[in-house]
């Protein structure tokens, strides 16, 4: 039994966890809260140079040729210090896409790109909810028209993949008839767009079952999503813990009270819970196991559930001064709500989980 | 990552399977008990002879050195038989307290010729052990505890009362925590014996549980004696003896849970009906049995976590400390929403229901009391709070104030 991850892969770990603390400190994910970056290019850069962005992108295709394991382990980082990069859109979902569906030459010639960040890349691949109704995607076979409205780094992506009725689009956004609209984010640190095709050349991703793909694409997401959010979830509590020891009121450390002893018991419970549900996702995915689709729906309504948890309760915790711009708090509540919903929300996975445990269910 | 045994492991998981397969009949389902239709006199025989015939082939006490009777085996052995022996029918509960927590307690403190009595007869079968350490005035508070034990030359003379103590009815011997000094603080003036418990002046009376059953016993003490001979740690060292005592009870990993409850909701979701359909059907009842999923699988890869640990040698992370608590809450939720399923007929038997929830049912009259044993939920949370992440204790004005002071 090794239900662990390995002293090279912690090794890894550690290093981008020193990489990170030391540039993606708040003052750095600021500068995107405030609007003067859709990212943070001098993160983004690191990440990418140290080959932790690409982990699980083979060598053959210019990435890290590591595996998703490690590539978790990147997450959980990226997670605990608010990396405002494009991770989630141009590795776990466009570079995800391509590695699984892409025709041999899609992917040689866009993964050493992806992979050593010449272009950004950003997908939709389909949610259950929905609310805006942008004009509807028609191909050809050969252009794209219509508009999608909201994607994750439209703004600053140089490939899109999309979902179509039964078919995945992969579209270079520097060819002609591509325009964007950047829409204001709740989490400012992580950015949308709008993007419409006027007749704009597009070509199918791969062949084959294009529900199957996206599924599969999405599960390997939440996966990676989650580990955000477990890390994420993890830096709250210390953030909450470290204050309320700092804190005094009443004449103690408000620590001491057992309401906020119970209250920090509660989100480490969740916090553990959806650190081993990601844990089995991690297995699942890297061992391409057929537990993958029950693994990787509870990894991401465990850890959705308990990120969103953390980071409300860290402001209660702070009190008044968790309410002010000036603290992190907010930026965690924000971050906690966009790795939440950006493959669809908890309500999805959850029904997502519960028809995969029927079926599966003699 | 890996689930899968490593050569060693699997070669000893096969060595016990196949002894199991010899000795003990497979269990088919979660709710099939070896003990069914015995009364409390078969039940116990069969368990003492299970007990001996464990320790005939090493494995009652796996992890202790083979002078001692065990196994001279590794902790991770003790996890692969206890996984294994879960999947047979045999008795489990009534040498628990003894393996667990009782004898480990004697080997660690008693006197050579005390472990020489006591420690073979307990491991083969022959006697059985108890601890009585809650009273009806300290049960999360311990050190609280109003059991008198008076010094009289070479004797102690024991007076008071014990609460929630498992299988005192048909126990030997037991580890008793008392008071020897009412001038010092509270947990200061505690001392630890072995006590016989069919000594003249022991009374036990079983406690009518909720559920119905009788697991659980007050044992009264009046004038009883006991050679101070038979005292564990030293005068007035009680406190310490018997955290290492709950130290050894927190150590065993693995072992009983229900981690695939939601298996259970399914087959009852398939028969119920909501608005006149299946309903397994509804959208809520997916949702239910994705959350009990959650939590009881959750479970077992927390427990695929500290068994990690304990296969490389280690000692086991803090988030074991979250087991307890997240596995009686998870039973008690997920058998109340067993029971919705059906509505008004929920609250029907399991006579007039179907033996398929028999289960259910009884996971739903013991929860409460899994929510207490071993840590309220409450102390649990404190424990977190202040052991993982290291917040302040409790206030406390009980400290320094010699007990007899203390305000009952």
């Amino acid at each position: 039994m090794n239900f662990d991850f390995s002293d090279d892969q912690r090794l890894l770990q550690e290093e981008v966890r020193k990489m990170l603390a030391a540039t993606s400190t708040s003052a750095e994910v600021r500068k995107t809260l405030a609007g003067e970056a859709p990212y943070s290019a001098a993160v983004w850069r690191q990440l990418l140079d140290m080959g932790a962005a690409a982990a699980a992108i083979p060598e053959a295709y210019g990435g890290a040729g590591l595996g998703y394991l490690e590539l978790c382990l990147v997450a959980e980082e990226a997670g605990r210090h608010l990396a405002p990069v494009p991770l989630a859109s141009s590795i776990y979902l466009a570079a995800e896409a391509l590695l699984q569906g892409g025709s041999e030459a899609q992917k040689q010639h866009w993964l050493p790109r992806i992979a050593k960040g010449e272009i950004i890349a950003t997908a939709a691949l389909g949610s259950a909810e929905t609310y805006l109704t942008p004009a509807p995607l028609s191909f050809d076979g050969r252009t794209l028209n219509g508009s999608v409205s909201a994607l994750p780094d439209g703004s600053v992506a140089g490939l899109a993949i999309l979902r179509h009725d039964d078919e995945l689009l992969l579209v270079d956004l520097a060819a002609a008839g591509v325009s964007r609209r950047a829409l204001p984010s709740l989490d400012p640190t992580r950015p949308y767009a709008e993007i419409s095709f006027a007749a704009t050349p597009a070509q199918r991703l791969g062949a084959g079952n294009c529900a199957a793909l996206a599924q599969r694409v999405l599960d390997a997401a939440a996966v990676l999503l989650a580990f955000e959010q477990v890390g994420g979830a993890a830096r709250t509590l210390d953030m909450s813990r470290d204050y309320a020891l700092e804190r005094k009121a009443f004449g103690r450390q408000i620590g001491g009270f057992q309401a906020l002893k119970h209250k920090m018991a509660d989100i480490y419970t969740r916090n553990e819970m959806a650190r081993v549900h990601a844990y089995y996702g991690a297995w699942a995915l890297s061992s391409q196991a057929p537990e993958l689709p029950v693994a990787a729906a509870a990894a991401r309504v465990a850890a959705t559930t308990a990120y969103n948890y953390a980071a409300e309760e860290a402001i209660e915790i702070h009190g008044g001064i968790g309410y002010t711009w000036e603290m992190d708090c907010h930026l965690h509540l924000r971050r906690a709500r966009y790795l939440g919903q950006l493959i669809g929300s908890v309500h999805a996975w959850r029904a997502r989980l519960g028809d995969e445990l029927v079926k599966g269910a003699a | 990552m890996d689930f899968r045994d490593t050569p060693e492991e699997a070669a000893f998981r096969t060595r016990v399977r196949t002894w199991l397969e010899a000795n003990a009949q497979p269990r088919h389902n979660d709710d099939e008990r070896f003990d069914e239709g015995m009364n409390e006199e078969q039940r116990l025989a069969a368990a003492k002879e299970w007990q001996g015939r464990k320790a005939g082939a090493g494995y009652a006490a796996i992890t202790w050195p083979k002078e001692a009777g065990g196994l001279g085996g590794t902790p991770m052995q003790q996890v692969i038989y206890n996984q294994e022996e879960g999947k047979f029918l045999v008795p489990r509960m009534v040498f628990e307290v003894s393996m667990g927590m009782c004898l480990p307690t004697v080997a660690m403190w008693a006197a050579p010729e005390l472990k020489a009595r006591y420690l073979p007869p307990g491991l083969a079968g022959k006697e059985i052990w108890c601890q009585l350490f809650s009273e009806p005035s300290a049960g999360s508070d311990t050190g609280g505890i109003r059991m008198r034990a008076e010094k009289q030359g070479e004797e102690w003379v024991i007076n008071g009362q014990k609460v929630w103590t498992s299988s005192a009815q048909f126990c030997d011997y037991g580890i008793l925590l008392t008071r020897s000094d009412w001038d010092k603080p509270k947990q200061e003036g505690l001392t630890m014996f072995i006590v016989d418990m069919k000594a003249p002046g022991v009374e036990v009376r079983p406690i009518h549980q909720m559920s119905g059953d009788s697991e659980f016993n007050e044992v009264f003490f009046t004038d009883v004696r006991i050679a101070d001979s038979h005292r564990l740690g030293p005068e007035c060292g009680g406190w310490k003896v018997m955290l290492s005592t709950l130290m050894t009870e927190r150590l065993s990993v693995g072992g009983n849970l229900p981690t695939n409850l939601h298996e259970g909701l399914i087959t009852l979701a398939r028969k119920a009906r909501w608005n006149g359909r299946p309903a397994i059907e509804d959208a809520r009842v997916k949702a239910g049995i994705a959350d009990a999923y959650l939590a009881m699988h959750g479970l077992e890869l927390l427990l695929a976590r500290g068994i990690t640990a304990v296969s490389q040698g280690k000692t086991p992370g803090p988030e074991m400390s979250i087991t307890k608590l997240v596995g009686a809450k998870g039973m008690q939720d997920i058998a109340g929403f067993a029971m919705e399923l059906a509505g008004a007929e929920g609250l029907l038997t399991h006579d007039t229901l179907g033996q398929e929830w028999r289960f259910m049912q009884r996971l739903w009259l013991s929860a409460p009391g899994a929510r207490l044993a071993g840590g309220t939920d409450e102390v649990l949370k404190n424990v977190i709070a202040e052991r993982v992440l290291g917040l302040p204790g409790e206030v406390r004005s009980d400290r320094k104030i010699p007990f007899r002071e203390l305000e009952r």
